[in-house]
């Protein structure tokens, strides 16, 4: 009786560990990437953000109606230059991936600027500085930092606001469209010009 | 029959033993010393509050086992790929509690979790803005085992479903060799900045119900490591 307990003890013991090693305790979703290759070895990769449905926060001083309802967003003047959002990210099937914030920051010392971070939880998160000014209906920036599967990439990304005018989506008013075309550090070769 | 009984009997007790090792082993005693406290460079410090209801926002799943969502009104993450990512805004205090930016913090748990060896890791980025000065982004893996340990499950067991006490703790655990998050510096006198930070929290109340009641959130980061604009070796320390 006494072996059958110990026995037991020692079972229970060992499949306690094996489970801890082996089970995990965290079970990340993950959709499948849509992604181009380019020419030169990079890859183009888009994501969009439908409006208003994907909007969770709109901060900014002086708004009649926050985003959300009941959000107190800093009345201090420091932080009057600034408009903060927030947004569910969407991959080209239209999936959510991840969120995103967008900075519109208007600094009297250091000029204007758009600041998104795209956080992909099951990949990284991408950091992006672009200039406000658009260049053919769109804004581009170079990735500034990334974490995890992006931290050895460079490129640039582009932010682009596309209207639904077919009036066939319910309550949408259009999308932000950003592209991604990113290349590897390993691969990038400078141009002529880059190198001087 | 009995033989069966005694052999289950003896596997709960195994998998208890096998829990309690898991919850007093020694060896995930966190890191006490800041590794930046040994440095003599320039550092600035940013607190907010880790209380929900102190937030701008806090949203995520809505489950039951996670902080509740502040305003309550605010969309969740519900859907499976951000289902286990935290997003919080918040204002960010100087030293004497003066408002001094807005962060953005998104947090996912990590695949990479073992409890088996004191890992309840936390995967995170903080977008950081300070009007006047500038923007940056830090990248941490964040180790939460302590806080769970020493606070979470210790409110579990409480019958009152709470806890106080004093805990704090560093739960920067990387990607930095000695277990500091990676800093990046974005605009203003930050650009350029590619330097270490850590993050500590400091709680003195907690409830299952509505998570942390009275915890706070630090930031320190390091300005001094390669910085390639002079202007930010500039920067005033809060």
């Amino acid at each position: 009786m006494i072996k059958t307990f110990i026995f037991g003890i020692i079972l229970g013991l060992a499949g306690a560990f094996a489970a801890l090693h082996f089970v995990s305790v965290v079970d990340q979703h993950r959709e499948s990437s849509l992604i181009s290759v380019t020419r030169n070895g990079g890859n183009t990769e888009v994501f969009h953000i439908n409006l208003p449905i994907d909007r969770i926060m709109t901060g900014a001083q002086g708004q009649a109606n926050p985003l959300p309802p009941g959000m107190e967003w800093p009345n201090d003047p420091i932080f009057s230059n600034v408009r903060a959002e927030l947004f569910k990210l969407r991959n080209a099937r239209d999936a959510i991936v991840g969120v995103a914030s967008r900075f519109a920051l208007s600094d009297p010392e250091f000029g204007d600027k758009i600041e998104w971070l795209l956080h992909l939880p099951a990949r990284g998160s991408v950091f992006v500085r672009m200039s406000p000014q658009p260049v053919d209906r769109s804004r581009v920036g170079d990735l500034s930092a990334g974490t995890r599967e992006f931290g050895s990439m460079l490129g640039q990304v582009s932010e682009r606001w596309i209207a639904d005018t077919s009036g066939s989506s319910g309550d949408l008013t259009g999308r932000i469209e950003l592209s991604m075309n990113l290349l590897s550090k390993e691969q990038y070769v400078p141009d002529a010009e880059d190198a001087e | 029959m009995r033989y069966l009984v005694v052999l289950l009997l003896g596997l709960v007790t195994g998998v208890a033993i096998a829990l309690a090792i898991l919850f007093y082993n020694p060896f995930t005693a966190q890191i006490s010393l800041s590794p930046l406290a040994v440095s003599d460079s320039q550092q600035i410090s940013l607190r907010y509050s880790a209380v929900a209801e102190d937030s701008i926002i806090i949203t995520n799943s809505g489950d039951s086992s996670r902080l509740q969502p502040n305003p309550v009104k605010v969309l969740q993450l519900w859907e499976a790929p951000i289902s286990n990512t935290d997003v919080l805004v918040t204002l960010l205090h100087d030293s004497r509690n003066k408002s001094v930016g807005i962060g953005v913090k998104f947090s996912s748990r990590s695949e990479r979790t073992r409890l088996l060896n004191g890992k309840a890791l936390v995967d995170s980025a903080w977008y950081i803005y300070l009007p006047g000065k500038g923007s940056m982004l830090i990248e941490q893996s964040e180790n939460h085992w302590a806080f769970l340990r020493d606070v979470i499950i210790p409110a579990r067991w409480n019958s009152g479903n709470k806890w106080r006490g004093n805990w704090q703790g560093i739960i920067t655990d990387g990607p930095g060799a000695l277990g500091t998050a990676r800093v990046y510096g974005g605009s203003g006198i930050y650009s350029g900045l590619n330097s270490e930070a850590i993050e500590t929290h400091t709680a003195k109340a907690y409830s299952t119900d509505v998570g942390p009641v009275a915890m706070e959130g630090r930031l320190t980061i390091d300005l001094s490591v390669e910085v390639d604009d002079e202007t930010s070796a500039d920067a005033s320390i809060y």
